[in-house]
């Protein structure tokens, strides 16, 4: 018998993969996955307990009663409801995550490993301080390194967050101006600022004066001195900035804020880019939060939980809020009430508890792991991709701040703007989602506000070279396409290999449903 | 150094392509004289082996509450948290994701969310809930702010049975808001008429369920009687796993209700991260602070999922946004998330059984002791005990003999010497039969 040459089939058909409908919905990996409110029932669960002595209730009658509706799986159907969500999710851990101003870097494993040792994990806040000294010392260390880092004599650990932090630093300097009895409601903000900034300055009470950026994307000191007066309690600058540039006139604003009996807060989300090379204290800084989430590499977990420690000038460190950390002997205190403050003068309390633990013990590993020579290292690696990355696209990706000054490195981030755009068809928008389906997540889009179309892509310092020429490659790649405009598709209908094309997010806002509710049972046709 | 994956060939190349010829070159924008020629002095690069040594003599240093008999709430507690629940949330599509602001590439994050807050409003009894907040205390203060936006009025009245850290937050929230805050005395027997403290200028009254001293009461009357005077029930729970046993908040007419989620999936962790669960009426959704996930379709008229409502957040609104506030706490709501769905309904409501049994049997234990006595004649799982002399000295020598015993109220209230005998004592069903035999005679032999 003849044998068959042919074999086994191993070149895949010619039929496009999206034409294929199948019986389930799913498309080979990616499965369509159901709520668990259509999978689940109230009577399964996925956990069993001990037994319970025997009690007479004391709820006081109000025990619940009717159904709360919640379903339950067992742990084999948990296990694949969430892994299968998953799969549905980009990931730093998957692939290169260039969002501009997140800072997207790797978060090692060994820090998930010490924030779940016993004696960080399962300790309680209000233990008696007694029992947790290791954990006061490590705040302590953590705030050591903050310090050293930033040039700043104090810190506050507590905020839970970036906004968090901004909200403390700028209560620090309210709580200060008010000690002076100095009455101040005006608060300088770029246009190019994070939308935190304003929304903060505006809750305190602060009226908002925009301070328009120099042709080259920055602020000149002679705009904060124009805008400045009397009436002036702070301006809230960041940098490096958020068109990814270095503010090269901060020491000169931050004389100017200071002559004028105002306080320089700083904005320090993208303080990775500077870690090792330059300390805001120098600077002239009198406040900085510092996303541990983005610099010190926490996870970002979908969207929190951060951490926002604030960093305070002499000026301001007495008015840092509870709790705080007083060497007492040998021993640490964590003072966590007014009345026992001494002659510091806490503005208040952010949060219950003192902060987040979990995620300074994070912190705090990264920093020990990398040391100052590799965090520097860090910084330096990062622009230098930043920059890479610039080098390699500016010739088809036009740049906002053009002109004699506009060509200039950045920082950890590179900005792009849509004018190389303009009567091909194709928006920032589909630019990035056609990304999408290249297999990569897009960058920053519309962000900062004052550049057009704005598109702003942060590699960070941990892709390897060859990473960053395969994005560098699909970059190029896509930006000819957009320029031939031979197939408009690949970015009008983009994604088309995601789990999801592109969502209605008009239907989402306009008729919201927030929430699963069982389907109303339809009323039979007569 | 094993997180960096450029050599110094590559970054010779780089620097290259770049056309500059060293890495100072890019950062010329640097003031003169601010460019640091040498890192800060600490340490330097250090293997994995020599970091974990250094963090591991740290966290020998504290007491582990699973090591002792541990009876320690007021705001946090000790639960089991299944293992299922903290290998999924480490798995690196959830972990090393970003906010889903590309749905399309998002849609795991964009589900569980959806799911949560399902969840969350159907444990609260409200219409609807966000995607979470920092925890429950920053939320407890973001819901008085949106009580007075709805209201347009500015003074909240604060229950004396409000957790201390919750109303110092709130009191901290509102100073610097401008707008007041008035704040009952602490109400250890809950005895307290919170009615009586609401007038026509009330923008919302906030109350505990259970207090923080652990008393239950019906709720009903304090709404009708805020809703009468054009005020709003704002309910805070700290121990969110009572909801499987007690009525709950939304069924007696509460407007707003906030919560401390860590007592589902989530550890103790020294105070943080938590989750903050925020929910209210579908009328009132617009001034709601926080992130939202709402269904929609995608281009195929696929069901799919989107962050929603956005116009309400600052990265949109700025200085007109509702709150400053831009993260969610993401992956303590995963790990809520999962473990309410590994309970069920069946499996929570058995849970808080066991967690009020076991606490009755402490109560009744402690009760006996020559000099205590139980101030509460209702509660959960956590309780108020008086002692003979100083509340924080017995539990300093209950924690040399080996229990952590529960938080002195001193140590929130410090200055209220009235109640510096009392001490707030939790059981949970981590509990053993042992445990609280072992804490009874410890008490009794410190006394």
């Amino acid at each position: 018998m003849a044998m068959n040459t042919q074999g086994r089939p191993t070149a895949p058909g010619t039929t496009s993969s999206t034409e294929i409908q199948t019986y389930t919905g799913n498309r080979g990996l990616d499965h369509e996955e159901p709520l668990i409110f259509e999978i689940g029932d109230t009577g399964r669960t996925g956990v069993d307990l001990p037994d319970q002595p025997k009690a007479q209730s004391r709820l006081g009658g109000l025990e619940r009663g009717a159904e709360i509706g919640l379903p339950g799986l067992t742990e084999p159907e948990t296990m694949r409801h969430y892994v299968r969500l998953s799969r549905k999710n980009y990931a730093i851990d998957s692939g290169l995550y260039p969002l501009g101003s997140c800072t997207m870097k790797h978060n090692p494993r060994l820090n998930e490993k010490m924030a779940r040792l016993p004696g960080i994990g399962d300790i309680h806040p209000l233990q008696p301080q007694s029992t947790v000294q290791g954990a006061i010392q490590l705040m302590e260390r953590l705030a050591h390194y903050l310090m050293e880092l930033t040039g700043m004599p104090a810190v506050a650990l507590s905020p839970k967050a970036g906004a968090h932090g901004e909200l403390c630093g700028m209560l620090a300097i309210k709580a200060a101006h008010e000690a002076k009895g100095s009455k101040r409601d005006v608060v300088l903000v770029p246009d190019s600022a994070h939308g935190t900034n304003p929304a903060t300055a505006a809750f305190m009470g602060y009226r908002v004066k925009s301070i328009p950026a120099m042709a080259d994307g920055t602020v000149s000191a002679e705009a904060v001195r124009a805008a400045i007066g009397p009436d002036v309690a702070a301006i809230m600058l960041t940098n490096p900035n958020t068109c990814g540039l270095f503010e090269r006139e901060i020491v000169e604003i931050a004389k100017v804020v200071h002559e004028a009996g105002a306080y320089f807060y700083c904005d320090g989300a993208n303080f990775n880019a500077i870690v090792g090379k330059v300390r805001p204290g120098d600077l002239g800084v009198d406040a900085m939060h510092i996303n541990l989430h983005k610099t010190f590499s926490t996870p970002h977990g979908g969207g929190g939980p951060g951490a926002g420690p604030v960093v305070l000038s002499a000026a301001l460190a007495p008015y840092a809020p509870l709790p705080f950390i007083r060497k007492d002997g040998d021993k640490l205190a964590l003072v966590e009430d007014a009345g026992a403050a001494g002659d510091a003068k806490p503005f208040g309390r952010l949060t219950a508890f003192h902060g987040q633990m979990g995620m300074y013990v994070r912190a705090l590993t990264y920093m020990l792991s990398h040391g100052t020579d590799g965090m520097r290292q860090a910084s330096e690696d990062a622009v230098l991709s930043a920059n890479y990355v610039r080098a390699n696209l500016k010739d088809l990706m036009s740049q906002p701040f053009g002109g004699p000054t506009g060509d200039r490195p950045c920082m950890h981030e590179v900005l792009f703007d849509d004018a190389w755009l303009k009567d091909t068809g194709v928006t920032t928008l589909d630019f990035a989602k056609a990304m999408i389906d290249e297999g990569y997540h897009p960058m920053t889009m519309y962000f900062p506000l004052v550049v057009h179309g704005a598109m702003l892509i942060e590699p960070t310092e941990s892709e390897s070279k060859q990473s960053l020429d395969q994005f560098i490659g699909t970059l190029r790649f896509l930006a000819n396409e957009a320029r031939l405009g031979n197939d408009k598709t690949r970015f009008k209908e983009a994604p088309m290999l995601a789990p999801r094309r592109r969502l209605d997010e008009t239907r989402a806002a306009r008729e919201p449903r927030l929430r699963w509710r069982p389907a109303t049972p339809k009323v039979a046709a007569e | 150094m094993r997180y960096l994956p450029l050599d110094e060939a590559d970054r010779a190349d780089m620097l290259a392509k770049i056309g500059v010829k060293a890495i100072d070159d890019l950062f010329a924008d640097v003031p003169n004289g601010k460019l640091l020629k040498t890192p800060p002095p600490l340490a330097k690069t250090q293997s994995e082996i020599a970091v974990e040594r250094e963090i591991g003599r740290l966290a020998a240093r504290n007491v582990a509450a699973g090591s002792v008999p541990f009876f320690v709430g007021a705001g946090a507690y000790r639960h089991h948290v299944p293992a299922s629940v903290d290998h999924l949330i480490q798995r690196s599509e959830f972990l090393t994701s970003y906010t889903p602001y590309q749905p399309e590439i998002t849609q795991g994050t964009l589900q569980y969310l959806f799911e949560f807050q399902s969840q969350v409003a159907l444990l609260t009894g409200m219409d609807v809930a966000n995607a979470s907040m920092y925890d429950g205390s920053t939320a407890c203060g973001e819901a008085v702010l949106m009580a007075d936006r709805i209201t347009r009025r500015k003074k909240a009245v604060l229950s004396g049975g409000l957790h201390p850290h919750y109303r110092v937050v709130t009191e901290t929230l509102a100073k610097w808001g401008d707008a007041a805050v008035t704040a009952l005395p602490p109400d250890p027997n809950g005895k307290e008429d919170a009615a009586a403290a609401i007038d026509g200028e009330t923008s919302c009254i906030v109350v505990q369920y259970p207090s923080v001293y652990g008393n239950i009461r019906d709720l009903k009357p304090i709404a009708d009687a805020a809703h009468a005077k054009g005020a709003l029930l704002v309910v805070v729970v700290t121990e969110v796993v009572a909801l499987g046993a007690l009525k709950s908040p939304g069924e007696m007419g509460a407007d707003i209700v906030v919560c401390e989620g860590q007592s589902i999936g989530n550890g103790l962790n020294f105070g943080g991260p938590y989750v903050g669960l925020f929910a209210t009426r579908e009328k009132y959704v617009r001034q709601m602070p926080g992130r939202l996930a709402g269904e929609t379709v995608d281009a195929e008229g696929k069901r799919g999922y989107v962050l929603t409502l956005s116009t309400r957040e600052q990265h949109i609104r700025r200085e007109k946004a509702t709150s400053n506030i831009c993260t969610n706490s993401g992956l303590c709501a995963l790990a809520f998330t999962i473990h309410m769905t590994l309970l069920g309904e069946a499996g929570l409501r058995r849970l808080a059984v066991l967690n009020h049994a076991n606490a009755c049997d402490l109560a009744d234990r402690l009760s006996k002791i020559k000099g205590v006595s139980v101030l509460n004649s209702t509660f959960f799982n956590e309780f108020t005990i008086k002692v003979p002399g100083k509340a924080a000295d017995v539990i300093e020598k209950l924690a040399a003999n080996g229990v952590l015993g529960g938080v002195p109220v001193s140590r929130l209230e410090p200055d209220q010497p009235d109640l510096a005998d009392l001490i707030l004592v939790a059981s949970t069903e981590i509990n053993t039969d042992d445990d609280r035999a072992v804490f009874a005679t410890a008490l009794k032999e410190v006394l």
